[in-house]
């Protein structure tokens, strides 16, 4: 059974809906994001997003923009990316990795090339924003071929008859987008993310996580009280941010730990019953 | 690539997919699908649509003033003492650029969709000034977005904007150029889908607007070929217009294509030169990729990041080109080359000197390159520049550049 489809499995039988991180790889530096992918996962963290930093990230708000600038101007690469995940690897087998970026730097790096190297260092699924459905097929073949969970977004815009050709299409788990926006964007609408999950899992058994707009506790358990998992990316990177900007000497344990404690809150959060 | 050159091929693409061979596209994220689709499909509906296409040259006509004047540069000419230089006047279109006719055809198209609000991406601001021309016609809310490096270097084609009632946005992302202002009205066009028409400027970004760009500019060739028949008696032996997303030239080129006798030239941005790196000619140095919703040739690194640009022109000034460029390269239909700062410059002093007609310094980059071109012609033989637009809103830059303080 995959890592995904484990962890998925394991959080049904333990009746808890998973928690899902997204961090830059890369940020705040390529030599810290391991040590900060373990203490998310020590936080509470079911599944790891990493992020692939791009030059043109067009679906990004502000906090994760400036995250693919710091990550870009400290070196990473995909290749980089690649290395962070295998050195994860090393010292733990279990919890699932998503690599979340943009097409470009993966088309030239070669979808084949990529899928090889993406098994080999222990990744277990994609999510490339600028791949709907109609531009999927090349690289949906590389993925197969080795066994790594492609994995689409289900917008609030997306109609019902496309929702049914992308589950067609899906592996791993539907991420489903909460808000019309960029990531970090908006206030999300518990009422509406209740209706279009409960659409999406009228056409597929995969599990449902949602993000985008999820910034805490409280908004982290409304999504939970439908979702099968919640993902948090800005907020984590802002929480980072922050440290930096109070305390210009702050170590980087100290930006990760910001970002552990944030994520250790949100799960508690959506462990506790509404207050 | 191994492809029979046949009239029938350019009416073949984009196909269903929005694809001119391998190139375009629908690469955007999920949120944007059904918004692509519905303008697709609206599109598909009136562009044969008799009445549509009636208050499209309506307004043509009598807001933009088409036809637009194809002007034989004499004494230019004469001076180079080749092949005659004959001028297509987009900048004594209103507004001063060909930049009007595509932004007239979508906000009709805006209308028809009952958008309140319209948005858009510039460079050196004539697309910003086009778009917010419209929407002042129109009635509609109006949002540029604008490279703070371009607001700082085309400072009149901003307040231009602001008296027409657009809310001018400053793009403080990345390289603050032409590429991140389209990141930024791609943001804002997710977030703000429902009420929102997201006028492209140029012949990029994902289907249908590769498409419906060129339909709409596609009335520079029309107008350009029946005139060269009227005035020369003949076709051109070669086109010659500046690419930087590339409307204008496509504008010019898509009527001729069937016919192969008349050669073309694209003239990209050489910047300081090519073989330094700091230009932005991405169909002579760059390599196919995906960017703004289609794959195209684009200035990128080994790891698939997209490269700085440089020009002197700010609307020249993008690391991408319409896929249908990047087609129209492949299969041989279309020379692309460049001109650099230098000789752009050089062009546009000399047909505001020769000819009393100012050109903008993306359309200077068109002049330097057909002056080359026309030397090495006879005199029976004559070519067609795209005059895509006039240079008003240069001169602050080319004094500077020059030392000089107005």
């Amino acid at each position: 059974m995959s890592r995904l489809n484990a962890t998925f499995a394991r959080l049904r039988s333990e009746g808890r809906q998973g928690l899902v991180s997204y961090v830059v790889a890369g940020d705040p530096s390529p030599s810290g994001t391991v040590e900060l992918l373990h203490q998310l996962v020590a936080a509470g963290a079911d599944v790891l997003e990493v992020g692939v930093p791009f030059s043109d990230p067009m679906a990004e708000g502000a906090v994760i923009q400036k995250g693919h600038e710091r990550a870009l101007a400290n070196g990473m690469s995909l290749q980089g990316v690649l290395d962070i995940v295998a050195a994860f690897r090393q010292a733990d087998q279990h919890t699932p990795i998503i690599m979340m970026g943009y097409a470009n730097p993966i088309e030239r790096f070669g979808y084949e090339m990529f899928a090889a190297a993406g098994a080999e260092a222990g990744v277990d699924g994609l999510i490339t924003v600028d791949l709907p459905p109609e531009e999927v097929d090349a690289i949906d073949a590389a993925l197969k071929a080795v066994e790594l969970d492609n994995i689409f977004l289900i917008s609030p815009t997306t109609p019902a008859s496309r929702i049914q050709t992308i589950v067609e299409r899906a592996r791993g788990f539907i991420y489903c987008v909460a808000v019309k926006g960029v990531t970090g964007s908006g206030q999300l609408d518990a009422v509406e993310v209740a209706r279009n999950v409960a659409l999406i899992r009228s056409k597929t058994a995969l599990p449902v996580a949602v993000g985008f707009g999820i910034k805490d506790a409280d908004s982290a358990r409304a999504v939970a009280a439908v979702a099968d998992a919640v993902v948090v990316g800005s907020a984590l990177i802002d929480a980072m941010v922050r440290v930096a900007e109070q305390d210009s000497v702050a170590s980087e344990h100290q930006l990760h730990a910001a970002a552990a404690a944030l994520l250790k809150s949100i799960r508690e959060g959506m462990d506790s019953s509404p207050s | 690539m191994t492809i029979d050159i046949t009239p029938e091929l350019f009416a073949s693409v984009p196909d269903a997919h929005g694809r001119f061979g391998p190139f375009g596209g629908k690469f955007v994220a999920e949120t944007l699908m059904s918004a692509l689709s519905d303008l697709e499909a609206l599109y598909a509906r009136l562009k044969d649509d008799a009445a549509f296409q009636r208050e499209f040259d309506a307004d043509l006509a009598h807001y933009v003033g088409r036809p637009s004047p194809l002007y034989e540069a004499s004494r230019l000419s004469d001076a180079i003492g080749g092949g005659r230089i004959y001028l297509k006047r987009e900048d004594l279109n209103h507004t001063g650029a060909h930049k009007v006719n595509n932004t007239i055809g979508q906000a009709l198209l805006a209308k028809h969709m009952g958008k309140r609000r319209v948005i858009a991406e510039t460079g050196a601001g004539q697309h910003g000034v086009a778009t917010a021309t419209v929407a002042a016609r129109l009635g509609l809310e109006c949002h540029v977005f604008m490279g703070e490096e371009d607001i700082r270097r085309q400072s009149l084609n901003v307040y231009r904007m602001k008296l027409l009632g657009a809310e001018v946005v400053p793009v403080t992302s990345g390289s603050r150029t032409l590429k991140d202002a389209m990141n930024e009205a791609l943001r804002d066009w997710v977030t703000n889908v429902d009420d929102t028409f997201y006028i492209i400027g140029t012949v990029a970004g994902p289907h249908p607007y590769p498409m419906l760009v060129r339909d709409f500019q596609s009335v520079i060739g029309r107008e350009a070929r029946v005139q060269s028949l009227a005035q020369a008696g003949k076709l051109p032996a070669g086109l010659v217009a500046c690419v930087g997303g590339g409307s204008n030239a496509i504008g010019l080129f898509h009527p001729f294509l069937q016919d192969a006798e008349v050669a073309m030239y694209g003239v990209e941005a050489g910047g300081r030169g090519l073989e330094t790196g700091a230009h932005a000619a991405p169909l002579s140095m760059g390599s196919p990729g995906v960017l703004h919703g289609n794959r195209t040739y684009l200035m990128q690194d080994d790891d698939g990041q997209i490269l700085d640009t440089h020009s002197v022109s700010a609307g020249l000034d993008y690391p991408g080109v319409g896929p249908e460029h990047a087609w129209l390269k492949d299969i041989g239909r279309v020379n692309y080359v460049s001109a650099n700062d230098d000789e752009a410059l050089a062009a546009f002093h000399r047909l505001t000197r020769v000819e009393g007609i100012m050109p903008a310094l993306e359309t200077a980059h068109a002049m330097a390159y057909a002056e080359r071109l026309a030397a090495d012609m006879s005199p029976d033989e004559h070519i067609i520049v795209n005059l895509s637009g006039r240079g008003d809103k240069d001169i602050l830059t080319v004094a500077a550049i020059e030392g000089i303080e107005v």
